[in-house]
């Protein structure tokens, strides 16, 4: 009765009814909007917030500091190493996941090989990204072990007698966390691209070549400007997640040995949940969060000129 | 229809509410289980239920993992119920709030501490309660040595050096193993200092770090240096966990190493054959003194977050009952935390009996146990002590200082 008589007094109150109508789009959006502010903004906010205070959690009455935790992160040489190393991480890591994802989505678009063939080849080099990131480092925790298999290979081959610890030298060990992420992530770009390749057109492949250009001018006159969307966009999602990833690089060298191996996330992690600084680890986030924005924004801006 | 479906939502809600009312589960994190011979842990949890009617859901992951959760559970006031504990993390979580006072439940429910072989406390509250302990002697791989030309087993750090070298140049295993990866850096406390304790050595005085011009700690930095300058240690010590180093030993590719009882069942199941018994710690040479043996343990508390903190004291009680400590201190090769409890060893593994007489000549002894943040402690005298291996600091005085400086400000 109550539902009648509002609808009844919507019906004849003109303003209501408008009201009402501006607000029917926003009501769809609610459930979406919630969602996204319990768990993104609320989290972020948190996370800012905490930064400027002294300490929290451990601490029960946090004082504001301001600026005071960006201030000891900036001059704190490890962080210094951190961010050298999560650049040479991130940076190897997207250039080969790109090279390696363009290389075989090329091969499995190709015309020499049949439907069985390629389907196959699809599946084996698909599978790394079928396991999870503790799985992953565990494998190859285990094959890089200065008695695995392979320094085995590599002593069978000739190539070294030594028995090289990979991920206990510091000469090696980013560089082998580093061949592991990129090991564990190229199949993203494979699968990506390779659907990109399929969405060529046949005619522009015909048309260069009616114009005289070989193989190669046809990839960097063809194939790379209609893939560049879709390039862009894995780049930079790839960008975000590598400087993103933990669990790889905790189970293998936990950062270490010495810091060789120590990324933001992981010093973000000792910060918080071995020294208990939830402050400083607050504020280093912040940090990434800023330069994970600006890269966003970039993003953005490609796509809208995309569009 | 819309009707009826309503009508069997609302009842279906309705029965949800009152199970809810009816049933007690208690979350148990530990890694206990996984270290336990299969379905101990499990069993001692139902009969608790089917005395009690509150059910136990064992949370069980390997050491490391358990730490991680446990620590993620503390700050964001998601731990489980009752959670399994090492003396090394106890202050920061009694700092943080994040785990019960025992002292205030125990006097609540009228629990006789006395039969506690001991209690882990923070600002003289008890925060956690030893369930079982674990000595650290050295085990050693027999038919390595025998194969080495080794015909007794090593008293003194010479000695020891002597059978490791043997061990190098006569077989294709190596003399000792130190797991020192940054991710998990407790090889500082049961594999680097138990040498320093076993020789009569402190790290602390007063409480407070003790590591400059301290003598036995200086030697202890110098003989475990030249372990590693004359490559008697398995490599990939930088990056190496106990879990591995445990698999090194069990695969016959080292001849020493320092562990916990609680891998004797471990190595069983991986090496059923292999020949390994227990020895003390050999002892700087010139030492005469009683030795210090590494204890670690399993501690139990409550986390505050908890709403059934009287029920997760029961299960602590049960627990540190007699008869269930001892029945979890035979499975696990360990001593039991209640005095009265009266253990039956007679079937335990000969090498937990050859560790007990052990045990029995020393004394126990943890310096790292209720140190603020002692993992993060471990960790830059891990990062300290490879620098100084690896020749970029140039003497041990001066590592000792750095470690000094940046232990101090953790105090």
């Amino acid at each position: 009765m109550k539902n009648v008589t509002a609808q009844s007094e919507r019906g004849k109150n003109p303003r209501l009814r408008a009201i009402f109508k501006h607000s029917t789009p926003y009501l769809y959006l609610a459930p979406t909007l919630i969602l996204m502010i319990v768990l993104l903004a609320v989290p972020i906010f948190m996370v800012i917030k905490y930064s400027f205070y002294d300490n929290v959690i451990i601490n029960k009455n946090p004082v504001l500091v301001g600026l005071e935790n960006y201030k000891t992160i900036l001059s704190d040489v490890r962080f210094h190493k951190a961010v050298k190393n999560t650049l040479y991480f991130v940076g190897v890591s997207v250039v080969g996941h790109l090279i390696i994802g363009m290389s075989f989505s090329l091969l499995l678009n190709n015309r020499v090989f049949g439907p069985k063939t390629k389907g196959i080849f699809r599946v084996i080099y698909a599978l790394p990204w079928m396991f999870t990131g503790a799985v992953i480092a565990i494998l190859w925790q285990m094959m890089l072990n200065p008695n695995g298999v392979i320094n085995y290979l590599l002593s069978v081959t000739g190539i070294s007698s030594t028995k090289i610890a990979w991920l206990s030298d510091r000469s090696y060990a980013l560089g082998a966390v580093t061949f592991m992420n990129i090991w564990a992530g190229y199949p993203f770009f494979m699968v990506s691209i390779l659907a990109g390749l399929q969405g060529i057109s046949e005619d522009l492949y015909e048309a260069a070549s009616i114009d005289g250009a070989n193989v190669f001018q046809q990839f960097f006159h063809v194939t790379i400007p209609q893939l560049k969307p879709i390039l862009i966009s894995l780049l930079t999602l790839d960008f975000v997640w590598t400087i993103f990833q933990f669990d790889l690089i905790w189970i293998t060298t936990g950062g270490g040995p010495v810091y060789a191996t120590e990324t933001l996330s992981t010093y973000i992690y000792k910060q918080g949940f071995s020294r208990f600084q939830y402050s400083l680890a607050s504020a280093t986030a912040g940090l990434v969060l800023l330069a994970c924005t600006i890269i966003a924004i970039f993003y953005a801006r490609q796509q809208k000129e995309g569009v | 229809m819309k009707k009826y479906l309503t009508v069997a939502l609302v009842g279906l809600m309705l029965l949800a509410m009152s199970s809810v009312g009816m049933a007690v589960t208690l979350e148990f994190q530990q890694w206990w289980e996984v270290e336990l011979p299969a379905g101990v842990l499990r069993g001692i949890a139902d009969e608790f239920t089917a005395q009690t009617g509150i059910e136990i859901q064992l949370l069980s992951n390997p050491y490391a993992d358990t730490n991680t959760q446990i620590a993620a559970g503390a700050a964001t006031g998601t731990m489980a119920d009752v959670v399994g504990l090492d003396g090394a993390w106890v202050y920061d979580y009694a700092k943080q709030e994040a785990i019960s006072n025992l002292s205030a439940l125990m006097e609540k429910r009228g629990y006789n501490d006395a039969q506690l072989s001991d209690q882990i406390k923070v600002d003289g509250a008890t925060y956690m309660i030893p369930v079982v302990n674990f000595a650290y002697p050295m085990l050693v791989n027999v038919d390595l040595l025998k194969e080495a030309g080794v015909t007794e087993m090593p008293k003194t750090w010479s000695e020891f050096k002597a059978a490791a070298q043997a061990v190098v140049n006569n077989t294709n295993a190596y003399g000792w193993v130190i797991p020192l990866s940054t991710s998990s850096p407790s090889g500082i406390q049961n594999q680097f200092m138990s040498w320093l304790w076993a020789s009569g050595g402190f790290m602390l005085r007063d409480g407070r770090p003790d590591l400059v011009d301290n003598e036995k700690l200086t030697k202890t930095v110098e003989f475990v240096k030249s372990l590693f300058d004359e490559n008697l240690i398995a490599p990939g010590a930088y990056s190496m966990t106990e879990a591995t180093m445990v698999e090194e030993f069990v695969n016959g590719r080292v001849a020493f190493m320092t562990t916990s009882l609680a891998h004797i069942n471990l190595i069983r199941q991986g090496a059923p054959n292999l020949n390994f018994q227990a020895i003390p710690l050999p002892v700087m040479d010139g030492y005469e003194g009683q030795s210090g043996v590494v204890v670690a343990n399993w501690g139990i508390g409550i986390a505050a977050n908890s709403k059934y903190q009287d029920e997760a004291m029961q299960f602590i009680e049960y627990m540190m009952s007699p008869e269930v400590n001892a029945r979890l201190a035979e499975a696990a090769n360990a001593f039991p935390g209640n005095i009265y409890a009266e253990p039956d060893y007679s079937a335990a593994d000969p090498v937990f009996v050859d560790s007990y007489e052990i045990f029995k000549d020393s004394y126990a002894i943890n310096e790292f146990t209720g140190l603020p943040t002692s993992e993060h402690l471990m960790r830059i005298f891990n990062d300290h002590l490879q620098l100084y291996i690896e020749g970029d600091i140039k003497s041990v005085d001066s590592m000792l200082d750095m470690i000094q400086e940046e232990w101090v400000r953790a105090f």
